[in-house]
């Protein structure tokens, strides 16, 4: 049976995503090549700007949404 | 000798009345149309009819970037941060608090883009996907929210006199009531309601500014908005769905100028009847048929 903390499951954008313990959010961002992009990242329905995703440390069942600008009305 | 006599201004030369930019949330705006940018057949055609509608101010919307294959354009790859101010909106949310978070990613994308519009949002409260109109408790609900948060709010309304003033009296930046439904194209439904909410909204506060949001089909739409007094129009799908999309950018443009100076030149009152043009003394009449 695993243990708790071999590592945490986490949701971006609505999907489950496996990490190891003490992933931060801009490691999540990195991982999934959107470093360079124009988005913005929310953990947990709060924003976190850029500036603070580094320190921005992710605990089990975080739930991440990394969001663009799209053309709209 | 004597120099010539500077020439006399041409007699027929015309003189451009002066009109005021419009005024919202803190800035000012040269044009009065704010274009939306989606639905278009591509980021470039989207490019050259902003540039055709002569506005500048744009709305976006926020949508979950893709985690796969997320290499391809961005809108803002073609949209000049510098040159327009990026409005983005709230659509697709149904509730308050989906609205209200929206609203803070908008404002963290636009931030870090150095964008005005980043303190500016464009509010939408759904009631349900077959309409779109706006639920109205929710709207209000936000509206509170997102003004305490220190947003300009931008808020889609229905053509209600009296949300519109509850909204404003919330302190809205804006009340944008829609004239039909979103998309619809059937343009101004009721203009009675219109002129009710401008009564409303601008009782002693003129310059409080009105923008028809949705639902206009053509240019003909936009004249007859802005002939009712409104600050501004808000569209998206009457270009991004025409048949020509930049030469209806350019006819919206057109229509928008139009209308606004229809609006302060003054129309003349309807009447029923006739009265002439042309003076009715010294007209050559035969015996017995003038009547």
């Amino acid at each position: 049976m695993p243990t708790a903390s071999a590592g945490l499951t986490i949701t971006v954008n609505g999907d489950s995503l496996s990490v190891a313990a003490g992933t931060t959010a801009l490691e999540v961002v990195e991982s999934l090549g959107l470093a360079g992009r124009p988005i913005a990242v929310e953990v947990n329905e709060a924003v976190v700007p850029r500036a603070r995703l580094a320190g921005c440390r992710l605990e089990d069942g975080a739930r991440l949404e990394i969001v663009t600008l799209v053309g709209g009305g | 000798m004597t120099p010539p006599a500077a020439a006399p201004a041409a007699p027929n030369t015309p003189v451009a009345p002066l009109d005021a930019p419009l005024r919202v949330g803190g800035l000012s705006l040269q044009s009065r149309l704010v274009v939306g940018t989606g639905k278009y057949a591509s980021y470039a055609e989207m490019a050259r009819c902003l540039a055709a509608s002569g506005t500048d101010c744009v709305t976006v919307a926020v949508r979950r970037e893709r985690l796969v294959n997320a290499a391809g354009e961005n809108i803002l790859d073609h949209l000049d941060a510098t040159r327009y101010t990026i409005l983005p909106n709230t659509a697709g949310c149904f509730t308050a608090a989906d609205a209200v978070r929206v609203a803070r990613l908008g404002r963290e994308l636009l931030r870090d883009l150095g964008n005005p519009g980043s303190e500016w949002v464009k509010l939408e409260v759904l009631g349900d996907t077959k309409t779109l109109l706006p639920d109205p408790v929710g709207t209000l609900a936000a509206t509170e929210q997102l003004v305490a948060d220190g947003f300009a709010v931008l808020v889609y309304s229905s053509d209600d006199p009296i949300v519109a003033r509850r909204l404003k009296d919330l302190g809205a930046a804006s009340v944008m009531p829609a004239g039909s439904p979103i998309g619809s194209g059937q343009g101004i439904l009721n203009a009675n309601n219109l002129r009710i909410c401008l009564e409303y909204l601008k009782d002693g506060d003129a310059e409080y500014p009105v923008i028809v949001d949705a639902g206009v089909g053509t240019a003909s739409d936009v004249a007859a908005a802005m002939e009712l007094g409104v600050d501004g129009v808000l569209l998206n799908t009457a270009i991004a769905h025409a048949a020509d999309p930049l030469r209806m950018a350019v006819a919206m443009k057109a229509a928008c100028e139009a209308g606004r100076q229809a609006f302060l030149a003054g129309r003349i009152p309807k009447k029923l009847y006739a009265t002439a043009s042309s003076p009715l003394e010294g007209t050559i009449t035969a015996p017995g048929r003038a009547t």
